[in-house]
This record gives C-alpha cells, structure tokens and sequence, in this order.
C-alpha cells in the first residue's frame, strides 16, 4: 500500500553501498502504460457502441484533473507533481469506461468528483483510499440514478438508428434526442440485463438463445434485443477480447502481477462451470460470464489498482478470487446491471484483514 | 461540584461535548430519520425534551436510588418520558408521528439520554439537570437540522418539505424549492448519505477546532491571558 508512496515521493532511503540498477519505474510511467493498454478494448467499445464512450472519457478526464488540482491545493500539496503521476486520469478512465454512453453529462461529473474528492483526496491522496475510487464513483451514480445509469445502447450494426458523435453529443450535453427519434429506439438492456429479465421470467437459457439467437437479420425482423454473440454477449465479447490483449500486455511488461486477474477469472469460470453443467437452462455458459459485461476490465484494470488490492501473492490470489465469485453471484442472484463494482468493493473492505493474515514471517523468530 | 457554570454547560453541549460530533452517540436515529430537515427537527426536538424531563427527573430522586440499581431505575423513567411524548406527538403531531415511525420510541435506547442521567444528573441538582439536558438535545437537535438539510438540499433540491407536519397548514409556506427541474441525488437520502454526511460534519469541526487551536498558540506568545482555558471536569 505504502509502496506507491515510495515510488512517488522518490525518498532518499538510506540503503548500503555497492552499486544500484534503479528500475526506470516511475508511478506516472506506470499508469501512462495501465492507460495505453486500455486502447484495444477502446477501439472494440468505439466499434460496437458509438463515440459516447469517448465523450464520457473526456468529460471524466477533465473533471478529475481539476478536482484533484483543487484538492491538492486545498491540502497543501504539490500540485503539479501529483497531477502529472497521471492517476486522476487512470481513475477517470476506469469510471467512464463503466458508465453508459449516453450518460448526461452532469451525472459523469458527480461521479468523478465523488471518486477523487471523497473517495481518494479526502482519505489522503493516491496510496491512502481504502477503496477503488473509479468504483465508489461508479456505485454512487449506480445507487443515485438507477433509471440513468441502466440504459444502454444496442450495438451499432443492430441499431435501428446508431448515433453519430454530434447526436452523442447532443445527447450528453443537452440531454436532446435526434429529431423523429424515441429514446426507445436508441436504447437496449444490455445482454446482462436481458439474461437476468428473461431468466427471472422463466425461460431457460437454451429458449433465449433460440429467442435471440446470433443471427442478426432474425433479430432485427424479429425487434429483440440479441443477447448472444460468438461467444460472449453481443457486441461485449469483442470489448472483452481488446480488455483481455490489454491485460496480458501490461502482465508481460509486468506492470501488474498474474496473480489477481487470473484468480478472478479462474473464480468465475470454475462457479459459473459448477453452476452451469449442474443446470444448463438456468444459468448461462462460463465464457458468457468471462466474456460479458465489465469481467475483463475489471479483472485485469479494476481489480489490481495496486493500492486497494491485497500486497502479498497468496493475499492476491484469495482477493482476486473473492471478486470472481462475488461477481457470479451479484449477477446470478442480484439486482443490478453488472457486478464488478460491488465486487471489487466488497473485497476492498476485506483487504486488511487478508494483508494482516499472509503476513510475511519475520526471519529469526 | 458545588456550582455550574451555565456557560459552561451550554459551551458543552452545543460544541465541546456535543452528542452527535464528539460523544458519538445515538447514531441510529440520527443516520435514520435525518433525510429531511423536518424530520430532523422533529426528532431532536423530541429527544430534548425527553433529556430535559429525565435528567430533571433523575436529579431529583438521586439521593433516593440506591447505586446498586440506579441504572434500571433510571431507565424505567427514561421510559416512561419517552411514551408519554410518543402519546403526545401521536396526539397533536399526529403526521410527523407517522413519518417518524419507531424512531420515536427507540429515543428510550438512545445513549445519550442514559448517558447524560449517569454522567451529569445524578449528581447534580434539578436545574443545571434540566438545563444540562436541554442544551445537550439543543446539540442534537443542530446536528440534525444539520444533516437533514445538507441531505434534502442534495437528494431532492428542496429545503424543509412536508414542514406543515411540524407547524401545521402555516408551515407549508416554508417550503423552499431550491433548485428547480432537479434529477435528484439519491445516494444523499439513503442511508449511504447519513454515514458521509455525519463524517462530512466531524471532519468539519475538527478542522474549525484545529485552525482555533492554531490561532490560539500563535496568540499565545505574546499574551497568555488572551487565550481561555477549558479543562472539563
């Protein structure tokens, strides 16, 4: 936890002579590689679900670097220094990546300016919150406007009427819709949602599928919303897939450790496995979970934030893998959207106690 | 103990001491019903009063109770206060009651009422007593208005709504409408919102109390005398 901090501050530690290699390792380095590696999960979000992302991102971004500049000045802090470590603009990142794209703009702001004043600046800046800023953020809208923050668009290619980025524009800033155009045509549960409605409905999963099946033409004939893609959710699987090359790039260049992403996604493979071939018309296929909604950015971007996660490998695995069932279950028997901001939350609370228990042995006694 | 400084106790009550920011006591209802200003208001009200009749109460029968049983014994008035005003407020405040709910009942388990019997009354005389427990719900009662307004402000955009609950038909004029065409903050009117908001206002305070303390030393050097010494008891 305090790590960061030493990195940050660049302390003269006073170690023993002899010569030392110092890695290049700064945290600005860091979260400028955590941000490029969101790129290809960027690109397939753009692809599928129109430029509001990229609206959001902005918006969030903005907001975060004068919150914090603010908090820092208030506090007495370097200013500068700590906005150019870059992790306001990681946090702002994370958070507009969760929310829907045709957010009002107003609502992104609340919920950035809650991630960096409360949640990181009023608990001592970067290396002190206790948990997830991006995600506290993301839990408050989700708990403060339920009707908002649940409306998504369908992909671009299913859409009866995709949004360019003015209309997005339009959307978010003034809240107007295309002329001649009903919110219900740009706007779709997402596949998450849908699974959780139609199961809670009392139709099995092999009856959806068929319901609303990949095939693109029938769906459209037919006016539902597709759930299934390839392989994952529709149109979320490709997201998925350019979160997950992401990921393993910034494993490989070992900004982050295997540890927490591999146990959160082994978690919920082998829980929703279980689950499933016990009884397949109830609950949907691993690679379903694995490949829908936020698994692979939170896994990989959400879940190892270096401060609130555990600090030890075997702390990491139990912390990874208690997101991943908390993600299964939050889903399956839960009431919201997706799952991966509860989950990280819950277990954020749990950090401590998880530190304090794989403590390791002091050598001599 | 011989004499009580009024100034004293009401300095106690309203800041050094306060029931909700420094003693932390009695949080369930406060984080419960404080989503309005009303209801606030209405709460705290009812608490004063019910600290006020029972420390009165309780000072007066202290050289009566045995130390042995002093606390069931103060409890049991503690109760009966408490019904009487919940049969007066569900009597004459009848809507209030309503929206007030158990809360009203569950002043009984409040700490701070049994905690200002034990601490100040049963070893003081009626009147500081009385005014002991008047200013401590006066305490309270800030607090509450406090922390209802910041939470309808922020949750609804509006300021004492439903007042007419509290002061009759007359009170629906004092309903403020602050911010027209507001989406509303939910998350400030659930109970998510009572925990912040009370750490919002002990974070507040410590920071006034901090900036004071760091006026006062740097005052300090040149004359002694201008800063006032608060030893509590």
């Amino acid at each position: 936890m305090r790590l960061a901090n030493l990195i940050q501050l660049d302390m003269p530690l006073n170690t023993a002579t002899s010569p030392h290699a110092k890695a290049p390792i700064t945290v600005s380095t860091v979260m400028l590689q955590v941000a490029l590696a969101l790129i290809p999960g960027l690109i397939a979000y753009v692809w599928f679900f129109g430029w509001g992302v990229v609206i959001n991102i902005f918006i969030a971004v903005v907001t975060a670097l004068i919150a914090e500049g603010v908090m820092l000045r208030i506090r007495r802090q370097p200013v500068g220094m700590y906005l150019a470590d870059l992790s306001a603009v990681v946090t702002a990142l994370l958070l507009a990546l969760a929310l829907p794209p045709t957010l009002p703009w107003e609502i992104t702001v609340t919920g950035t300016l809650f991630a960096i004043v409360i949640a990181k600046q009023l608990y001592g800046g970067l290396g002190y919150n206790p948990f997830n800023p991006a995600m506290v953020g993301y839990v408050v809208l989700l708990i403060s406007f339920p009707r908002e923050m649940t409306v998504w668009v369908p992909v671009v290619s299913m859409s009866e009427y995709p949004l360019n980025f003015l209309e997005y524009a339009s959307m978010i800033f003034t809240g107007k819709l295309p002329a001649g155009i009903s919110i219900d045509a740009i706007t779709e549960a997402t596949p998450l949602d849908s699974l959780r409605i139609h199961l809670g409905l009392g139709s099995s999963v092999a009856d959806i599928r068929a319901t609303f099946g990949i095939d693109e033409e029938t769906s459209r004939l037919l006016s539902v919303v597709p759930i299934f893609g390839m392989f994952g959710g529709k149109g979320w699987e490709w997201v998925n897939a350019g979160f997950l090359i992401g990921g393993l790039w910034l494993i490989y260049k070992r900004i982050i450790s295997w540890h927490i992403p591999v146990a959160v996604l082994g978690a919920l493979m082998a829980i929703s496995l279980v689950f499933y071939l016990f009884e397949p018309a109830r609950y949907a296929s691993p690679m379903f979970h694995l490949f829908s909604g936020a698994a692979m950015l939170g896994a990989f971007f959400i879940a190892t934030d270096p401060v609130t996660a555990a600090a030890s490998p075997s702390g990491r695995l139990l912390y990874g893998a208690g997101i991943g069932i908390l993600l299964y279950v939050i889903r399956t028997w839960g009431g919201y959207p997706d799952a991966v901001a509860f989950a990280v939350l819950m277990m954020n609370m749990v950090v401590p106690l998880i530190d304090d228990h794989f403590k390791p042995r002091v050598f001599g006694h | 103990m011989s004499q009580v400084s009024y100034t004293a106790l009401t300095r106690e009550g309203l800041w050094t001491n306060n029931p909700a920011l420094v003693q932390v006591l009695g949080l369930c209802p406060l984080m419960a019903v404080t989503n309005t200003a009303v209801s606030g208001l209405g709460l705290g009200l009812a608490t004063a009063t019910v600290i006020m009749l029972t420390n009165g109460i309780i000072s007066a029968i202290r050289s009566h109770t045995r130390p042995e049983i002093r606390v069931p014994a103060f409890m049991m008035v503690i109760a009966c206060v408490v019904t009487g005003i919940e049969l007066a407020m569900n009597a004459w405040l009848h809507e209030l009651y309503q929206v007030l709910g158990i809360f009203i009942a569950l002043i009984s388990t409040n700490c701070t009422v049994l905690a200002r019997g034990e601490a100040f009354a049963s070893k003081n005389k009626v009147l500081p007593s009385m005014y002991d427990g008047f200013i401590m719900g006066m305490g309270l009662t800030l607090v509450l208005i406090t922390l209802g307004s910041m939470r309808e402000l922020l949750g609804t955009g509006t300021l004492f709504a439903n007042a007419n609950l509290l002061f009759g038909e007359a009170g629906r004029a004092l309903t403020i409408k602050v911010i027209d065409d507001y989406r509303g903050f939910l998350v400030a009117i659930l109970p998510p919102g009572g925990f912040l908001g009370l750490g919002l206002l002990i974070a507040l305070k410590n920071v006034i109390n901090t900036r004071r303390q760091r006026k006062a030393q740097a005052v300090k050097t040149p004359s002694p005398a201008a800063v006032p010494e608060l030893t509590p008891a």
